[in-house]
């Protein structure tokens, strides 16, 4: 009746997922309390849950962001802190505990820290910067949220109910072979894998339809602002790679449940296809993440510095290039598994020119800069400590392109000090940057300054403090994902990073206590005008937070950096020109089909991982009337009046008139 | 800019505020018939994307069949097991279906239903012959005990056309749903931009199929 | 709506992939276009099936034309049955069929050129394992 799923699934010998587990169970079922007694469910119901508004959209997928990052740093700190204790002895976590903690670790920050953190900034922001009111496909982009939660929730459900996989957060086979994983970890970490990654897929496609096919009146692919032309690639990307993993996941799960002989050691089975697979797919990811932060980057530094971008058209070519040569390098991911010099050499060669286009955007990012009167917020804070860290890992990287090189340092903590270089330093410093930049926008006011440069000192420190002594310890030959070791001269550095840790976690508290305190302040750091930075593009055309239909009448771009232009204009003819006529606006309506969606999919999944068919059959089947049901609506948009669309209107131009009036003589 | 810059948003008057040196200010009183325009372009360049997506799935699939088409670990090879007659045949009927489900989408276009139904009945029926051989192919193989738990060559080759063939279920199942929609909706834009949708998706299945039967099939019994 | 609906097909430029512009409602033109593609598709079917069985072709050119013609007969379909390259509007469509046969192209020859180079410098595991066992 329920499979392979009894009593003996709960770990209850084991104290640290046991405590966790329930702290977070009443943590859950407190939130729950609160939201019911106060009786806010039909407005979470309404206003969130079955919105298919991409401004709410990206918020949520912010949000998820943040909480499993606050769950994958949980499982960093445990790691870093074993490794501190655990020189000659066993340390606090055992070892296949410790193999849970690494794998769901690099798990949760890639597939639901990075992908949902940036794929929220461009659900929230790219549509606005198009100038219009929604991504393509609205109803489509709700179903990628829940889907992806789903994955999320799989994942964690897999702390209390049986365990997560240790194989890392790439499943090599044959050690992921059912043969060597016979428990139920592994199909946790697939199939939480297939059912996001199906998510992700459908953003890729929304989004790509969105920005070569919706666009206000005027904005030529040329006129657009470079984060828009980094959602392109990135998406164009996405499309592209995550139907491979799509297959090369599925090539393991009928390995593990069908017997099939895909990569196995019996029968003509191939372990390197896997490598071969999930790298192809593997590279590509590593830039459908940096990509977007490129653009938040861009962004940033050209509204902070008070110029336009440097270099438009060469930041443009740069990442349509590294969009294609992406897909020419995943070779280096396994240099050491026998492919023979030529091959190496060429994908060596490769790897090295795929940094020129990087190159390239960074002195973009430099010259911009370059004369320009730069504010030292937040958002370019974080840009600045970018170009330091990314660089540097750049260069850690390039050197690991080299084959030579790659035989000595593969598996070793120094490619663990690399990667994480390049994603904390870059994908999660860009998120950083785009949070702070973009939550006025959000949200109608801004993050608490102070308390934001003390947490972004904190991040950039720990972050050095942790990952340097590992490019050291790596250089002294330690390798990856030990539980224990008896080398005397890595201790210190272990120490050290231990110590990098937690300063980080310094960091986030801080970054906790901004968001809190800044809510409770709001009034005081309340935004009126829609442009708290001075802005660029045409998000910030829009009043803060944004109406539904985020724009009262589409706008006509005339030149490049729409808004400037038009505030340009507006101040040299000393007003905000002419009221447009106000029409009627069609929105798409709300539809639960997403969160329907979602709830028979996690259903499927953890059915499927415990082998109770029937629930497979009938969840399926739900999924299946959930569309068909969809499908057969009569009624898909509605009406925002005229009068409605006016008033909002009114109140934004009186408010921007003021600020224009003010700053009549700012540059 | 091209016209689909024009044809944006969704009914809302774009381009009044600034009208001097817009080319399209003569289009906005027909705004209506744009944006319903502009969602069938956009719905059917959205499902274009999908469709490449998938395709790039199945590149995924040949390549390990490529791959793997050597390691048949002591077990029957594709030259002892394929028969070239039930893949003509096979092919015939995704052929034929591809071309009727042109004709439907013709049917739907010029709403005769009696046109309509009749050729996408005749899609089925060639979809599900072509799906009855491919099982029962499926089930003659295994019987010989050349199932794809034998080698990984015939893991790979059961689920690179298995994949195809679990496609082409799905697209009876949403063939099906399609007229049943119509039937009780009649030919509303939004079921016509499913339409489009429905036969991309039917025409590139049937496209994997021109692959599938030239490198598994054609190129096995060669070899 | 239906009043809009009429209008829908008369008035844009851009054409989705498999749309055909609808001006003048000329089915039968349309039918004739599909049988055009039919009729290709079979030939180059039959030649297809034709060449594996015959001994008019020298053997080692076989999967070459095979492939050739399987890519011919794509092309048909594409054209004919997908009406993909008719008129300049169709860019953006054909642009994105570029990038996904670029990706085809690299993830299926990149596996087998990576695969073929390993496994001609690798023992096979089965060896490795018998060598440990």
């Amino acid at each position: 009746m329920l499979g392979k799923l009894s009593w003996a699934a709960i770990p209850l010998d084991q104290p640290i997922p046991l405590f966790t587990a329930a702290l977070v169970g009443v943590v859950i079922v407190g939130v729950l309390a609160w939201v019911t007694l106060k009786g806010w469910l039909p407005y979470l119901w309404r206003e969130w849950i079955t919105s298919v508004d991409h401004k709410r959209i990206g918020i949520m997928y912010i949000l998820l962001a943040m909480v499993m990052l606050l769950r994958g740093f949980a499982d960093a700190i445990m790691m870093r802190s074993q490794q501190a204790l655990a020189f000659r002895s066993e340390g606090y976590l055992p070892p296949e505990h410790y193999d849970q903690i690494f794998s769901a670790h690099g798990t949760l920050m890639i597939f639901f820290v990075a992908m949902p953190f940036v794929i929220g900034l461009m659900n929230f922001v790219m549509p606005l910067q198009l100038g219009v009111r929604d991504v393509a496909f609205p109803t489509l982009n709700s179903v990628s949220f829940w889907l992806t939660a789903t994955g999320a929730l799989l994942v964690n459900i897999s702390l209390v109910v049986g365990e997560f996989a240790r194989t890392g957060w790439l499943p090599y086979p044959p050690l992921s072979e059912i043969a060597y994983s016979p428990g139920v970890g592994v199909d946790y970490y697939l199939w939480s894998l297939q059912i996001s990654g199906v998510g992700t897929l459908l953003t890729g496609v929304n989004f790509v339809t969105t920005v070569l096919k919706i666009r206000a009146t005027g904005m030529t692919l040329m006129r657009m602002p470079m984060f828009c032309w980094t959602t392109l690639a990135s998406n164009l990307l996405i499309v592209a790679a995550f139907p491979i993993l799509t297959a090369t996941l599925a090539m393991l799960l009928l390995d593990r449940y069908v017997g099939f002989h895909f990569f196995t050691n019996e029968a003509g089975g191939n372990v390197m296809m896997f490598m071969n697979l999930i790298w192809a797919w593997g590279h590509p990811e590593v830039y459908i993440l940096i990509l977007p932060a490129f653009g938040i980057f861009s962004e940033v530094i050209s509204t902070f510095s008070r110029k336009p971008l440097f270099g438009y058209r060469s930041m443009v070519m740069a990442t349509m290039a590294i969009c294609v040569l992406s897909f020419t390098v995943w070779l280096h991911h396994f240099f050491t598994m026998g492919a023979g010099a030529d091959v190496n050499a060429i994908f060596g060669i490769a790897s090295m020119i795929i940094a020129v286009p990087t190159g390239v955007k960074v002195f973009n990012w430099l010259f911009t800069m370059y004369g320009g009167r730069v504010v030292y917020s937040q958002p370019i804070l974080w840009s600045i400590a970018f170009m330091v860290t990314f660089v540097i890992g750049g260069m850690t990287g390039v050197l690991l392109a080299v084959p030579p090189v790659d035989f000595v340092l593969h598996n070793s903590l120094f490619l663990v000090a690399h990667f994480h270089n390049v994603i904390i330093g870059g994908v999660l410093f860009g998120a950083f940057a785009g949070y702070t930049y973009w939550f006025p926008k959000a949200f109608g006011f801004r993050l608490h300054e102070g308390l934001g440069k003390a947490s972004f000192w904190c991040w950039i420190v720990g972050f050095y403090v942790a990952f340097m002594p590992l490019y050291v310890v790596g250089l002294m030959g330690m390798t990856r994902r030990m539980q224990h070791y008896d080398v005397p001269e890595w201790r210190p550095w272990l120490l050290i990073a231990a110590g990098g840790a937690a300063i980080i976690l310094v960091g986030i508290i801080l970054q906790i206590a901004q968001l809190a305190i800044s809510i409770r302040r709001r009034k005081e750091l309340r935004d009126e005008t829609g442009d708290p930075w001075n802005g660029r593009s045409l998000e910030w055309a829009t009043p803060s937070p944004p109406p539904a239909f985020n724009f009262a009448v589409l706008p006509n771009v005339e030149g490049d950096e729409a808004y400037w232009g038009m505030k340009q204009r507006a101040r040299q003819q000393a007003m905000p020109g002419e009221e447009p006529p106000y029409a009627d606006i069609e929105m798409p309506r709300n539809s639960p089909t997403g969160f329907i969606c979602a709830f028979f999919a996690t259903f499927m999944g953890f059915a499927l991982i415990w082998h109770i068919w029937w629930i497979v059959v009938l969840a399926a089947v739900g999924a299946f009337a959930t569309f068909v049901v969809f499908a057969w609506r009569d009624e898909v948009e509605y009406v925002i009046p005229a009068d409605v669309v006016a008033r909002i209107d009114r109140a934004n131009r009186t408010a921007r008139g003021e600020t224009l009036a003010l700053s009549g003589t700012a540059p | 800019m091209s016209a689909f810059d024009a044809a944006v948003g969704r009914g809302g008057p774009n381009h009044v505020e600034r009208a001097q040196g817009s080319p399209n200010i003569q289009h906005s009183a027909k705004h209506a018939a744009y944006a319903l325009a502009s969602k069938r372009i956009i719905a059917g360049y959205g499902f274009w994307i999908f469709l490449l997506s998938d395709i790039v799935m199945f590149s995924a699939f040949f390549a390990t069949y490529a791959v793997l088409v050597d390691a048949t670990a002591g077990g029957p090879s594709g030259r002892e097991l394929f028969d070239l007659g039930n893949v003509g045949i096979e092919t015939a009927c995704l052929l034929l279906s591809s071309f009727t489900c042109g004709l439907a989408g013709i049917g739907a276009r010029t709403r005769n239903g009696f046109w309509f139904h009749g050729a996408m009945a005749a899609t089925f029926i060639l979809g599900a012959a072509f799906l009855g051989i491919e099982i029962r192919e499926f089930m003659g193989m295994i019987a010989l005990g050349a199932g794809p738990t034998r080698s990984a060559f015939l893991s790979a080759f059961f689920t690179l056309v298995g994949c195809h063939g679990l496609h082409v279920a799905i697209g009876l199942l949403w063939l099906l749903t399609m007229m049943a929609q119509v039937f009780a909706k009649g030919y509303r834009p939004d079921i016509l931009r499913r339409l489009l949708c429905f036969s991309l998706f039917w025409h590139a299945l049937d496209i994997i199929w021109v692959g599938l039967f030239t490198m598994v099939y054609l190129m096995g019994v060669t070899q | 709506m239906s009043h809009a609906e009429q209008h829908e097909d008369s008035h844009y430029v851009d054409t989705a992939p498999g749309d055909e512009s609808l001006d003048g409602y000329e089915a039968a033109e349309e039918i004739r276009t599909y049988l055009i593609g039919l009729g290709l598709a079979t030939l180059l079917t039959l030649v297809s099936f034709f060449i594996t069985r015959t001994a008019l072709v020298w053997e080692p050119s076989i999967p070459v034309a095979l492939a050739v013609l399987a890519i011919a007969q794509m092309g048909v379909h594409l054209v004919f049955f997908l009406h993909i390259t008719t008129g300049p509007d169709n860019v953006n469509n054909v642009l994105a069929l570029a990038f996904g046969v670029l990706i085809v192209l690299l993830v299926i020859v990149g596996s087998l050129w990576i695969m073929a180079h390993m496994n001609h410098n690798m023992m096979p595991i089965d060896q490795i394992m018998q060598m440990q066992g």
